[in-house]
């Protein structure tokens, strides 16, 4: 296997997913205002302190804009059609895999970014760990993004069963992860219930990195992101091959 | 060197064999064509060919690399048009052309000179910047063609590449696959059209319930399979059936405002029938023979469908 041929063939479908999939209008607003929605429907008028919760924001908001696309690419590139002519091009499933979930990971991160640094102007934000927060950012995207793909690799040409497949996974996933309530607060079973959910590992990153107010050592929610991108990406390509043996 | 040597390509879905055993060698800078009747599995080895399907046995080489070890390598030489497949909607046809390039690794330079010059061959040069969304049927297709021929592949591959099209986008279609395959392509194409395969290939293969069941020159399979021939004619006046069998010309049928006469020996019934209508005082408006067919050859071979 060639890896600059390799390479080259994620990037171009990365930019692909890029050009056809993410830089729309609807796309990047739905982005950017579904997070906004939710965290004005959680924290305005009850009175939380802003600065303790933002951590579990921004996680939201990557988590969100991250694993937002992704599941639709697939289904919908087989519903047009596409997919059959992107499989013969010079490409491998691991070159439409990856590519997709860096599509996503790059839509999914430059959106929080602007969010993060536009709330760094209005509100007085502080950075214990700069390398961390970079990290955070990257990680996540990269996660959450795996996560979409994973969702986009069941046999189905019809982009309305993913996108229930997608919320029936996501909603509850942010429920659990420390984002309405602070990780340090919790006790017990609530917090060995939070504890199976990749996202709490991203909540408490981003407070390691903002407020250094973190419940795990660092080192435990980067293994963990790393340990469920490779998991969410190997089932990823297993499904999608066996889809490749059924011909569909 | 062949361009295709594929051995042994079986493909089961559940317990029905949509290809079994199939082996196909084409030489380079030869056209091939592949005739089989709807469901014949046609489309099933072009997949497993272009390796966007995972065959259950057998394998694969294009130009001697084999497309399951090496599937970025062996796709970069071929051009393909899949029976299901379009380009994208939601980008011009020139987007759509220049992006296929990339995947085939094109330099900038290159990318646009050619693709400049195929849109113009193609006849799509002033649409080049609208949406291919708001394109009809045949204009998709031209675009689809584009994209496969972009990077001059060694080998061209198309799936029914001219089913709905009108007989303009058709010759189009067929005069791009003459030339790509004079600058040096060898192509592979489905068809359902016996004419076009009889026009255009050099080989046929004819596949039927998922084997291949014969593999010759057009003209050998012509012949092979040339069973009835008939001569027919049409008079001046209205003639009856006991007329033909009095004049010693059995197996005469009257087909639409003519005569058919099947016979092994047209050459011995042209001259009776002229003979009979010399005696009766009838003028010949029309005679033909038949030539030996193509469909005859295909509809023997795929009896019982
Ligand atoms: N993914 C699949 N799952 C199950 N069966 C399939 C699949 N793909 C094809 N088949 C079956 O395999 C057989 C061969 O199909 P194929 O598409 O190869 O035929 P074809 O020769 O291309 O026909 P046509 O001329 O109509 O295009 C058909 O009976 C079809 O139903
Ligand atoms: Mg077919």
């Amino acid at each position: 296997m060639d890896w600059h041929l390799l390479t080259k063939s994620i990037l171009v479908t990365t930019e692909k997913n890029m050009r056809i999939y993410y830089f729309k209008g609807p796309v990047v607003v739905f982005g950017l205002l579904f997070p906004l929605i939710m965290f004005l429907t959680f924290f305005i008028g009850r009175d939380l302190d802003l600065i303790l919760f933002f951590p579990g924001f921004l996680a939201m908001m990557l988590f969100f804009t991250a694993s937002s696309v992704g599941p639709l690419i697939t289904p919908w590139e087989k519903r047009e059609k596409t997919y059959e002519r992107l499989l013969s091009l010079p490409v491998i499933l691991e070159s439409i895999v990856i590519g997709d979930i860096l599509a996503g990971a790059i839509f999914g991160a430059g959106i929080s970014i602007i969010v993060f640094a536009a709330c760094s102007l209005v509100l007085p934000l502080s950075v214990t760990s700069l390398p961390l927060l970079v990290l955070a950012f990257i990680l996540g995207s990269v996660t959450f993004a795996a996560l979409g793909t994973l969702l986009a690799s069941p046999t189905t040409d019809n982009p309305s069963n993913i996108m229930m497949l997608s919320s029936l996974v996501r909603l509850p996933l942010m429920f659990i992860s420390g984002i309405f309530i602070p990780l340090s607060q919790l006790t017990g079973w609530f917090f060995i219930f939070t504890s199976i959910s990749p996202l709490t590992y991203l909540v408490d990153l981003f407070h390691a990195a903002l407020n250094g107010d973190a419940v795990y050592p660092p080192w435990v929610d980067i293994l963990v992101l790393i340990g469920v991108t490779l998991v969410f990406v190997w089932s990823a390509k297993v499904i999608q091959r066996r889809n490749l043996v059924k011909g569909i | 060197m062949d361009a295709v040597r594929a051995t042994g390509l079986t493909k089961k879905f559940g317990t029905f064999s949509a290809v079994d055993n199939v082996s196909i060698t084409i030489p380079e800078g030869s056209i091939f064509g592949f005739l089989g009747p709807n469901g014949a599995g046609k489309t099933t080895t072009i997949r497993m060919l272009t390796g966007v399907l995972v065959p259950d046995a057998g394998s694969v080489r294009i130009f001697g690399i084999d497309v399951h070890d090496d599937p970025i390598a062996a796709k970069l030489k071929m051009g393909v048009i899949p029976e299901n497949g379009t380009v994208y909607s939601d980008l011009s046809a020139l987007q759509n052309i220049l992006l296929t390039a990339k995947f085939f690794g094109m330099e900038r330079v290159t990318r646009e000179e050619r693709a400049c010059e195929i849109l113009e061959r193609l006849g799509l040069s002033d649409r080049q910047d609208d949406l291919v969304r708001t394109f009809s049927k045949g204009m998709r297709q031209r675009v689809s063609i584009a994209c496969a021929i972009i990077h001059a592949p060694p080998l061209l591959i198309l799936d029914e590449p001219t089913t709905g099209l009108d007989v303009y986008s058709r010759r189009l279609v067929i005069d791009t696959v003459r030339r790509m395959n004079r600058e040096g392509s060898t192509v592979l194409l489905t068809t359902h059209n016996i004419e076009e395969a009889n026009a255009l290939c050099s080989r046929i293969s004819v596949i039927n319930h998922g084997t291949i069941v014969a593999t010759e020159s057009p003209e050998k399979l012509k012949k092979t399979f040339d069973t009835s021939r008939y001569v027919e004619i049409s008079f001046n006046r209205e003639v009856d059936a006991p007329l033909f069998s009095a004049s010693c010309i059995p197996n005469a049928e009257p087909y639409g405002d003519k005569w058919r006469v099947y016979t092994d020996d047209p050459d011995r019934t042209v001259k009776s029938l002229v003979t009979l209508a010399d005696r009766e005082g009838l003028s010949i408006v029309s005679i033909a023979t038949s030539n030996p067919s193509l469909e005859e050859a295909f509809v023997t071979l795929t009896a019982g469908a």
